[in-house]
């Protein structure tokens, strides 16, 4: 399934926030969205999953959501979201319960998740008791339960410290090799963009539009830490966004 | 290992003054010190005993307690007191009941319906402040002077408090949880039910914990019209005569009560809540 963006716009009152928004989300690709803080990137997300409408234009589901998919567009959030008096396991279930799943075949998909996640040992803990990086990984193995058609990601690792974000991008790069999915993956981390990004959306500053679109072919599985071949790409990258980072910044210090 | 810490550094100078860093983090966090609320009483019983018997505190002021102590006992062994404690117990079991849960009922739906936050909100501010022993007689023409009006009195005494921390609980719900239902498709039911009412929870328990306080003390206002038995009516009775020793018993068990009221919501928050941090 793609999803195609057309023409979005959109204001909050009189701030115009988002511009013309025109791009396509390839099924099997990761496209990561930078851009300064305040651009727009969340709201465009928001908009993308249906949990905002858009001032104008439209988003499209293009084909059919794979097979035994349950939610085809689902979120990973920055604060992680885990319902604090649920385990582990209850908070995966919690998806699943609405789609009548229920005992043996709620058990077979929550193992399945929390395996490939690598939390089977923590299945029964609350979230109080994990680190941000188990925290985060639980939200994706949630996300993973419902076999979602896109998984739009608004800065899953900009809470967590820079060992664990190295970590988890590891161990989204696993993911994404041992079974390819679709992800729009907002991010203000350009390390985070070059590492897993199939196609890099810049944004400008507000009202958000379209600067530039960048592919990377190199595989993401070849994409290494500090990869030489990234650096030209990420330098590239900064240039085009640090006049627009400095101008948002010295908007937001002026308000 | 050991050669770490004998690694290069500068001597410590004799000369410059060196001062150990004064802690200073102290304080602001509670911890549990279960004895001193015991002590807190005994010394207190301890004193108005000393008083009582060496004479500085007159016996018109304050009984003494082994007095109240002694009242309490023939009290027990006469098995007046569960003469007065069923009843009494009874009209406090079904008013609050009655009143904490439609007041959180009517909470949660302020907390989710803004039709009906802006009908309720100012009729329950309204009736908030109003002493509910004024309308006493009211509910003995509406309600019976029987069990009616004191189950009444009690549960609209429990009823406003309740709904004022239930729906203030249900606003605080963290946003960002719901939208993750949303965004996961949940239906609003399942959002209500397994998002907004256990976040609501702590909010909900603290504020019963002073609905419940206040049953208590209507419960007294509730036992001034046609009740033979029951606490209040004893030390209403006890306090017409000023016979303070039974007026002080009856106290004494008011206190117990409450007292047991906050500990068993102290024991079911320490079993519903203990995922917060
Ligand atoms: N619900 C809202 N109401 C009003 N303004 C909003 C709302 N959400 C975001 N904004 C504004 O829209 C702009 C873009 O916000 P956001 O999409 O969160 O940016 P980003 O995620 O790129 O940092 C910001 O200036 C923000 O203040
Ligand atoms: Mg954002």
């Amino acid at each position: 399934m793609d999803i195609r963006l057309e023409a979005i716009s959109h204001a909050y009152g009189d701030t115009d926030v988002l511009e013309d928004i025109t791009l396509d989300i390839p099924a099997g690709r990761i496209v990561c969205l930078v851009g300064p803080s305040g651009c727009g990137k969340s709201t465009l997300l928001r908009i993308i999953g249906g949990l905002e409408r858009p001032g104008a234009g439209r988003v499209l589901q293009v084909g059919a959501p794979p097979e035994g998919c349950l939610n085809p567009l689902t979120y990973v959030f920055q604060d992680f979201a885990l319902l604090p008096w649920r385990t582990v396991r209850g908070n995966v279930s919690l998806v699943l319960e609405d789609h009548g799943i229920r005992r043996a075949r709620a058990r077979d998909i929550i193992d399945d998740v929390l395996a490939r996640t690598k939390l089977s040992d923590f299945a029964g803990a609350l979230p109080k008791q994990l680190s941000g990086g188990m925290k985060q990984r639980v939200a994706i193995a949630r996300a993973l339960a419902v076999n979602p058609a896109v998984m739009l990601m608004d800065e899953p690792l900009s809470a967590l410290d820079s060992q664990t974000r190295e970590l988890l991008m590891d161990d989204l790069i696993a993911l994404w090799t041992r079974q390819p999915f679709t992800s729009v993956y907002v991010t203000h981390n350009l390390a985070e963009a070059v590492r897993l990004g199939h196609r890099i959306v810049v944004l400008s500053r507000r009202p958000g539009r379209i600067c530039e679109v960048v592919e990377i072919d190199k595989p993401l599985a070849e994409r290494l830490y500090a990869d030489p071949d990234l650096d030209d790409v990420q330098r590239h990258l900064w240039e085009l966004m640090r006049d627009e980072a400095r101008a948002a910044e010295e908007e937001l210090i002026d308000v | 290992m050991s050669d770490m810490t004998a690694g290069p550094r500068a001597p410590a100078d004799p000369d410059v003054p060196a001062m150990e860093v004064r802690f200073r983090g102290g304080g602001f966090a509670p911890e549990s010190r279960r004895w001193v609320g015991v002590a807190v009483f005994v010394a207190l019983i301890a004193l108005v005993e000393w008083g009582t018997r060496a004479g500085w505190i007159s016996p018109l002021t304050l009984p003494r307690p082994t007095d109240v102590f002694g009242t309490f006992v023939e009290l027990w062994n006469s098995g007046l007191l569960f003469k007065h404690l069923g009843p009494s117990l009874s009209r406090l079991a079904v008013g609050a009941a009655l009143g904490a849960s439609a007041g959180i009922l009517i909470g949660v739906l302020i907390g989710l319906f803004s039709y009906v936050r802006a009908g309720l909100v100012p009729l329950v501010a309204a009736l908030f402040p109003i002493p509910k022993i004024a309308l006493l007689p009211l509910f003995v023409i509406w309600f019976g002077i029987d069990e009616g009006s004191k189950y009444a009195l009690i549960g609209f005494g429990t009823f406003s408090p309740t709904v004022v921390a239930t729906y203030g609980a249900v606003d605080n719900v963290d946003r960002s949880l719901i939208r993750m239902g949303q965004s996961f498709g949940l239906s609003w039911l399942s959002i209500v039910r397994k998002i907004v009412l256990p976040g609501a929870m702590p909010g909900i328990l603290s504020g019963l914990r002073i609905s419940l306080a206040i049953a208590i003390i209507l419960l007294v206002a509730a036992e001034m019209l046609g009740a033979e038995y029951g606490i209040g009516a004893y030390i209403l009775q006890a306090g017409s005569l000023y016979d303070l020793e039974r007026l002080f018993a009856g106290v004494v068990i008011l206190s117990l009560l409450g007292l047991l009221v906050s500990a068993t919501i102290a024991q079911i928050e320490r079993r519903i809540l203990g995922w917060r941090t």
